[in-house]
């Protein structure tokens, strides 16, 4: 009997053998799409766990994300819109790098897939203008560019947003700990500082109340 | 012993890992209680969450749906528990993974180890993680020459430190900031002998220590808070960072799992990612969530394992009252709130899972036999099943466990005896003037034990000239 | 008017008659009939909360088959209420008895600790009670936990005049008293009576009230080994106080406090 077998075994002798009752699950609490998200919330979340947000017009990204990073290293990644990176940085393309040339630079400019205004989260899933999760990890500073219709309201719209089959790091404010003494202290080991660059829409500036449609 | 039949529920297997106390809870208990500055830093610790949780939770407005859906949905998975395995096991192997089933503690310490020895190395990172505790892994890979590095800061504390984890989210949560300033000081190599007691800057020391070690570790183990059976994708919720080092730059990563972690689907997530921070750390969502499915090209390990462990979960499912201890996220916001805990502190349950949840969890993983004391360690006070997450109602529990537990001869009779008196009152009342008058002649002082654990430090009501009924008789 | 069977309790019967002859006079007083029905004895709640309800069964079905008679059953006390209403059914269908544990859940149903009776069937907050002491109240695990009584003895107290009441710091905290977890866990219990002490103290209250005569024994205990000079007296006899009968008998700290107690009649 291999332990498969033997675990599956107990498991099912430890229910009785029955065929499992049904179990309802009511989902009466707040989900996709049942409240509008709030920039001002947005930024007040980020703000209290310690990340820097910084307010443009796509036309002014690249020289917000220079008053950061400008006369540093940064790694980009591949589909990274070129318009955002200023001249004042020096970009490192992240073509397969090896960790120690990943963790010798000083920054990296992302876009991100959805964001979550209640809880101040960024969520990172490896598309393209994101790049390997390696690359928001070892750098000190992270800066995030976001779109503002990328913000919804609650943690159900971004879950609905993104899928399994890329990786997900939700990242709420600069790496921090609650181990000593259960304080939160900011700056562990991954990046100690977080920017998040919000861009206001085309044609508007904050997520109406019909929000954007799911899965998006 | 149920072991010995196989296929029926069993119970963890005793010398290996660490779900028995070497003592009874109010022995260790009383030794705890001593230390004055375990006390301290207890209650400052734990009056600091409590109200950092309850800030984040009040601005939850469906937060009492919330509860009841994390109920509902841990009920509906324990109830599909074999399928919903084969159907976790069926998805994370067509995403690359590889999936492994361990028994018991014995099994999946030799699992690890093996795969650790096949990938070469001689050192893993490691991510917090309660079931590699429960299990004793450290000790497995130590025996084979394999150097584990914890990485979560409490949990560097307490390895430097020689110690024991006494905490479910914070291990070193009896150590304070001298304390702890002191043991990296003594034990981390290379250390600045200037550091300070600063939170920021003992932080900043761990980082520079296990910087290297992130970047040339080849094999990480991490545990899982959630794993979810119809896409086979893995959760990891930390705050440091640590956590993503071990799941991202590593070759291979070995992910080792109670098999009641498993969530049936991925919008069931929707709701422990919003139970599990407020909870637990007090934050409206912790710094790092990491979820990964198998294996992603070009992106983090490419050799996934996942190791599913028994380990006396089957015999917890069999019973229908206790099988609720399984629904538990591990937030720890029961020992937050519990004043016996936040008296004795973790080492006195003996157990890796200490307080409430770990007075009701130990005892079944175990069998009761062996943790017979920790249902008793509780006033039965229910402020843990109000601050559960998962809405598990641990007093009741408890007290199911007490009809199970081994009783004490003597008090066994004394309880018989009590309860026939008590069945027939005319010998209630005789043994209620009996009572008065043999109190009358002791004065309450000196007991015998275990009344004695009464008189020790409060004295007796002064008994009443007349009992309720001579009252009401008489009236 | 209304005809209430009075759940006495075993402690309160044996040790703490004043509680319950403050209840019964209280409810006479707002005119119902109170009845004591003899064949009560205990609820089995210690039994049970031991790891004993097997010996718990007989006095489960003692207490179902005394008090199934009467439309309204009253405690003075939260945690044999809460024994009632929250381990009687189970106790019985934990034994194989349905029928029992539906007839359990019929009296649990009609059973009502002393200021849910006065509040939500009675409808009343001031019951024309005087008790001029500076006082503050223990909110016990049982009423605040487990019945949810909430704010309704500190609705009655407020009413009581000449009554001058003191918030509890950490007034949620268990005492330690948890049945024979204080005897069984005696230095944990104690280090959590010393927290509740310190508290009580800090209020400069001179009386500490809660719903539960078991917990004013632990806490009025330690006071009175302390010489705390602070002593414990049952809610109900603060509610059945009045100018023309004022409250004479502490309760657990009679030790020390008061030489002689007993009927109060």
């Amino acid at each position: 009997m291999t332990a498969r077998e033997l675990i599956l075994g107990r498991l099912r002798a430890a229910l009785g053998g029955a065929e499992p009752a049904p179990v309802e699950v009511t989902r009466d609490y707040r989900g996709v799409g049942s409240v509008a998200a709030d920039l001002d919330v947005f930024v007040d979340r980020l703000t209290d766990y310690r990340a820097t947000v910084h307010r443009c017009g796509d036309a002014d990204v690249a020289r917000t994300v220079g008053a950061v990073l400008g006369g540093r290293r940064v790694v980009v990644p591949p589909g990274l819109p070129r318009h955002w990176l200023p001249d004042s940085v020096t970009a490192v393309p992240d073509d397969d790098l090896g960790v120690a040339l990943v963790a010798a630079v000083d920054g990296v400019v992302t876009g991100a897939a959805v964001a979550v205004a209640e809880t101040g989260t960024i969520v990172l899933d490896a598309a393209p203008d994101q790049g390997r999760r390696l690359i928001t990890l070892l750098p000190d500073v992270h800066v995030c560019v976001l779109r503002v219709d990328q913000v919804v309201a609650t943690v159900p719209d971004a879950l609905a947003r993104v899928g399994p089959h890329r990786p997900l790091t939700w990242i709420s404010g600069p790496s921090a700990t609650s181990d000593i003494e259960l304080s939160r202290v900011e700056g562990v080991h991954g990046p100690r500082n977080l920017h998040v660059v919000l861009v206001a829409g085309d044609s508007r500036t904050s997520t109406g109340p019909d929000g954007p449609a799911a899965r998006g | 012993m149920t072991r010995s039949f196989l296929g029926m529920p069993a119970t963890a297997p005793p010398d290996v890992g660490h779900l028995r106390g070497a003592e009874p809870f109010p022995a260790a208990a009383r030794r705890a209680l001593s230390d004055a500055q375990l006390r301290r830093n207890l209650g400052h610790a734990t009056a600091t969450i409590r109200s950092r949780s309850a800030a984040v939770i009040g601005e939850v407005p469906d937060w009492p749906q919330l509860r009841a859906a994390g109920r509902a949905i841990k009920t509906d998975t324990m109830a599909r528990l074999p399928e919903l395995l084969e159907q976790l096991e069926a998805a994370v192997t067509a995403a690359g993974g590889t999936v492994h089933w361990a028994a018991d503690a014995v099994e999946a310490n030799r699992i690890v180890t093996d795969l650790v020895r096949a990938a070469g190395a001689d050192r893993v990172i490691k991510v917090k993680s309660m079931v590699t505790q429960e299990i004793g892994l450290n000790e497995a890979l130590e025996a084979a020459g394999v150097e584990p590095v914890e990485t979560d800061l409490a949990e560097l504390i307490v390895q430097l430190g020689d110690d024991r984890p006494s905490h479910i989210l914070v291990p070193a949560i009896h150590r304070n900031r001298a304390e702890i300033r002191e043991i990296f000081l003594r034990a981390m190599p290379g250390v600045d002998p200037a550091l300070t007691d600063e939170p920021a800057a003992l932080a900043a020391a761990a980082r520079r220590h296990l910087r290297q070690t992130f970047l040339s570790t080849r094999v990480a183990v991490s545990g899982a808070n959630f794993a979810v059976a119809e896409t086979g994708t893995l959760a990891v919720v930390e705050s440091e960072g640590n956590g993503r080092m071990c799941l991202t730059l590593p070759e291979t990563l070995i992910t080792v799992m109670g098999i009641e972690k498993v969530v049936p689907t991925w919008r069931d997530l929707e709701v422990f990612l919003q139970l599990l921070p407020r909870a637990s750390t007090g934050e409206r969502m912790n710094p790092y969530t990491s979820m990964w499915t198998g294996v992603t090209p070009g992106d983090g390990p490419q050799a996934f394992h996942l190791v599913l462990l028994d380990n006396g979960r089957s015999a917890v499912l069999a019973d229908p009252v206790g099988r609720q201890a399984l629904h538990c996220i591990r937030c720890s916001a029961c020992l937050n709130v519990c004043p016996v805990y936040e008296r004795t502190g973790g080492h006195a349950y003996g157990s890796v899972y200490p307080g409430p949840i770990g007075a009701v969890l130990s005892p079944q993983l175990t069998g009761i036999e062996d943790n017979a004391s920790l249902p008793y360690a509780s006033s039965l006070c229910g402020a843990c099943y109000d601050a559960c997450p998962v809405m598990i109602d641990i007093p009741s529990i408890l007290v199911h466990l007490r009809g199970r537990a081994p009783h004490p001869r003597a008090e066994a009779t004394a309880m018989a005896a009590a309860a026939y008196t008590m069945d027939h009152p005319a010998l209630y009342a005789a043994a209620q003037r009996a009572a008065r008058l043999g109190r009358l002649a002791g004065r309450g002082h000196g007991l015998p034990p275990p009344l004695s654990g009464w008189t020790a430090s409060r004295d007796l009501p002064q008994p009443p000239s007349r009992t309720f009924r001579q009252w009401w008789a008489e009236r | 008017m209304m005809r209430v069977a009075l759940f006495v309790t075993c402690l309160a019967d044996t040790l703490f008659p004043q509680a319950a002859v403050a209840t019964v006079r209280l409810l006479e007083r707002l005119g119902h009939e109170v009845v004591f029905p003899e064949g009560q004895t205990c609820c089995g709640q210690m039994h049970v909360n031991t790891g004993y309800p097997d010996d718990a069964l007989r006095l489960v079905r003692r207490h179902v088959r005394v008090f199934a008679p009467y439309d309204v059953v009253v405690a003075p006390s939260a945690s044999c209420v809460g024994s009632v209403r929250h381990q009687h059914a189970t106790v019985a269908r934990g034994a194989g008895d349905e029928r029992l544990a539906s007839r359990a859940e019929a009296v649990a149903a009609r059973t009502y600790e002393l200021s849910e009776f006065l509040v939500d069937v009675l409808g009343v907050t001031e019951v024309g009670a005087y008790y001029p002491h500076r006082v503050t109240y223990h909110p016990t695990c049982h009423s605040l936990r487990m019945l949810r009584v909430g704010d309704r003895p500190s609705r009655l107290l407020r009413a009581v005049r000449g009554l001058d009441l003191v918030e509890l710091p950490q007034a949620e905290q268990c005492c330690g008293f948890g049945g024979t977890f204080a005897l069984k866990n005696a230095d944990t219990s104690t280090a959590m009576l010393a927290d509740k002490m310190r508290h009580v103290l800090a209020t400069g209250a001179d009386v500490c009230t809660a719903g539960d005569a078991s917990c004013l024994m632990h806490i009025g205990g330690g006071l009175s080994r302390l010489r705390a000079g602070v002593r414990t007296v049952h809610l109900a006899e603060i509610l059945a106080s009045t100018e023309a009968d004022p409250a004479g008998t502490p309760v657990g700290g009679a030790v020390a406090a008061a030489p002689t107690t007993g009927g109060t009649r």
